[in-house]
């Protein structure tokens, strides 16, 4: 089953004709991801990659059925392509671009909130490595042979960081159901817990590792959901123990600003909520591994 | 990004936030210059740098007289001022702001900030203004009042009068309040700036509501929209190593340990570094050097780790996604062979292409350690670095 994409979902690319797009949606078709076209505004009616170029996400809504959107947009106005998006009708959206303003981003939530949430877009990111549901099609940047197919829904803050942690799970061969990489930015499209909530009504995975770090408090609130609502092991990893409070550390949202966000607290919140905490990086996919035998 | 309090306070006003007279100077005679510009008979000369507690710290001195002010502001010229929230390397005030001493009857506090779990802007706000609010929320939480704003509709009357009422205020005061309110809401907004603090504001003996101290961090992000804000950028502030790294597309932070590390991506430069603790060691410093590591960013990066006279050791841990191992590989021997480095180099690399990758480092006939893991590359950095400290004393 995985989850959010697979092997069928229609997906369009915003910002198809730059570089960057360019380079991402010719990774994306190689590794078999269903691409049926993409949106630049001002190129409508040409080709690119052989896939048509739409002027506007409706058009292309219309014409090629899209679901999925994928943005490479740059950040000055990649929030007004998430919206377009989300007005067009797209189900599910990955942002890639890195450096959206925030205040650029608590639009784009009020406006997602505007939808009914049955037809709310979902959106991953921005500032992420986007999604891959291995072995059946890939919605972002990952370098996709570092995942085996499997039972392990993986949620991340970081890029690199989840490319660790599918690498040390290939290497101990535990497959991924689904990897979201939803972002290093303050104000994201999904948080731990949303996506927490998904894998948790997904009959194939089995096992979920989560990989925080510094900086708010998603992280907590997954891990009461995970109290609350959840029937599978929950892993978790927080980066940053060594981090000093007040300093930003790489990713905007990666800050300590209150004594709750560090690393450190956050492990011991976990702790009480029942998450089996994995100190040592290096011991993710080992963890993962002593979870899914548990789990039979 | 932080400014400096004369700089938010020019913003405040322009806003309809009322502030005292004052000016900037940058030596002993202009300072003397503003005072004499400016109304009043005694004077506050305010060290401006980048951080709160000033006072504590000596940063700001009242003056009776001119001469006075000649004194206090060639005290605070050019001296690096240590307070709590600086650290113990201080920050260098290179100006000093010079303005009318306001005597007041009763001080409150006031910040907006953008809150990242509500994804609205919040207003927070006390009647017992002039202490840091982290000690008020320990001692007095209850003194604390947070008002939630919602970005798409903005900050309403109901809610600004909300506050105005806690400070205690009536009549033109109270008027003024709002009018003070609704002014900062909206140099957050229209500015993108994510924090905005007034603390005191105060009431002065003459009834008027002034901003005595004021405090603005921007979003880095929007700056492109916001030239105007983007000059008042002021480098002495920052470490120069973070300045210099940000130029190149590089993200740095100094810290207190001896193992440099550089690393490609936040997330896994923040887990090397925990790696290397529980290994028994301390980083140095965090840095990411990104995606597509060219190997002129590879050695800028080598330059900036080396500039930190602690380090001992220097572990690089790349993953390789989208660019290759190889030539991430080649980047490093051509760096180390630049610069003719002296202490030991440990290299982890994985990803794309990690076996072609290795073989190039070992073929190079450079010193270089690698190692295949995470766990490997930080045992052995720190192995390398307890040997060097044996070998050798601190500073040869």
């Amino acid at each position: 089953m995985a989850i959010l994409i697979n092997e069928q979902t229609r997906i369009i690319v915003q910002g198809f004709t730059g570089k960057i797009g360019t380079f991402h949606a010719q990774e994306m078709l190689n590794y078999g991801s269903n691409i049926v076209g993409g949106v630049t505004p001002g190129k409508g009616g040409q080709q690119h990659l052989n896939l048509p170029i739409f002027n506007t996400v409706k058009e292309a809504v219309q014409v090629t059925g899209a679901e999925a959107s994928i943005i490479f947009v740059p950040p000055a106005f990649a929030a007004d392509s998430i919206m377009e998006a989300a007005d067009a009708g797209i189900k599910y959206c990955v942002a890639i671009t890195d450096g959206i303003p925030t205040q650029d981003m608590m639009t784009v939530k009020n406006f997602l909130r505007c939808f009914h949430k049955n037809e709310r877009m979902l959106l991953t990111g921005p500032n992420c490595a986007g999604t891959i549901s291995p072995g059946r099609a890939m919605l972002g940047i990952m370098p996709g042979h570092i995942y085996l197919q499997g039972n392990v829904g993986i949620i991340g803050r970081s890029g690199t960081l989840g490319y660790e942690a599918a690498d040390q799970m290939k290497i101990l061969n535990i497959g991924i159901s689904t990897s979201v990489g939803i972002g290093g930015d303050p104000i994201i499209g999904s948080s731990h817990r949303d996506i927490l909530e998904r894998f948790e009504s997904d009959p194939e995975t089995k096992v979920i590792l989560m990989i925080g770090e510094i900086g708010g408090s998603q992280e907590v609130e997954a891990g009461i959901f995970f109290k609350n609502h959840s029937s599978k092991p929950l892993v978790a990893y927080i980066a940053g123990l060594t981090a000093p409070e007040g300093r930003r550390m790489g990713h905007a949202g990666a800050i300590i600003s209150s004594a709750s966000e560090s690393a450190a607290e956050k492990i011991a919140a976990l702790k009480d909520l029942g998450v089996t905490i994995c100190q040592n990086p290096a011991a993710m996919g080992r963890t993962v591994g002593e979870a899914l035998i548990k789990c039979g | 990004m932080d400014i400096h309090e004369y700089q938010a306070k020019e913003i405040l006003a322009e806003y309809g936030v009322k502030i005292a007279g004052g000016g900037l100077a940058y030596n002993p005679e202009e300072a003397v210059q503003r005072a004499r510009e400016i109304d009043g008979n005694t004077f506050v000369v305010k060290a401006q740098i980048h951080s709160g507690a000033r006072g504590k710290a000596g940063g700001i001195k009242v003056c009776k007289n001119h001469d006075e002010v000649k004194v206090a502001a060639e005290e605070l010229l050019d001296k690096k001022l240590i307070t709590h929230q600086t650290g113990p390397a201080g920050k260098i005030c290179s100006r000093v702001y010079i303005e009318t001493e306001t005597t007041f009857t009763k001080e409150f506090y006031l910040c907006f900030l953008i809150d990242r779990s509500s994804e609205c802007v919040v207003m927070i706000g006390s009647a017992q203004g002039g202490m840091e609010i982290e000690q008020l929320a320990k001692t007095n939480p209850k003194a604390i009042k947070k008002v939630y704003i919602e970005p798409a509709v903005g900050l309403q009357d109901f809610q600004a009068r909300e506050m105005a009422f806690l400070f205690g205020l009536e009549g033109p005061q109270l008027i003024h309040a709002i009018k003070t309110i609704k002014g900062c809401y909206r140099a957050l907004r229209d500015l993108d700036a994510n924090m905005l603090e007034i603390n005191p504001l105060v009431i002065a003996n003459n009834g008027d509501l002034i901003a005595l101290d004021a405090k603005m961090s921007f979003d880095e992000n929007a700056l492109f929209r916001h030239h105007r804000i983007a000059e008042l950028r002021d480098k002495t502030q920052v470490d120069p190593r973070e300045t210099g790294a940000s130029e190149h597309g590089l993200s740095y932070v100094g810290l207190d340990g001896d193992i440099g590390c550089i690393i490609n991506g936040a997330g896994l430069a923040m887990a090397t570094m925990d790696m290397i603790k529980l290994a028994g060691g301390e980083p140095a410093n965090f840095l990411d050097v990104g995606g597509g590591a060219s190997a002129e960013r590879t050695e800028r990066a080598f330059r900036l780790v080396l500039a930190d006279k602690n380090v001992k050791v220097i572990l690089v841990n790349i993953f390789a996604g989208i660019n290759r191992c190889d030539w991430i590989a080649e980047g490093v021997v051509h760096a180390v062979k630049n610069i003719d480095m002296k202490i030991p180099l440990v290299v982890r690399l994985s990803g794309t292409n990690a076996e072609l990758g290795r073989q190039i480092i070992n073929e190079s006939g450079l010193p270089i350690i690698t190692a295949n893991t995470l766990a490997e590359a930080a045992e052995k950095a720190v192995y390398a670095r307890n040997q060097m400290i044996e070998q050798k004393p601190r500073g040869l």
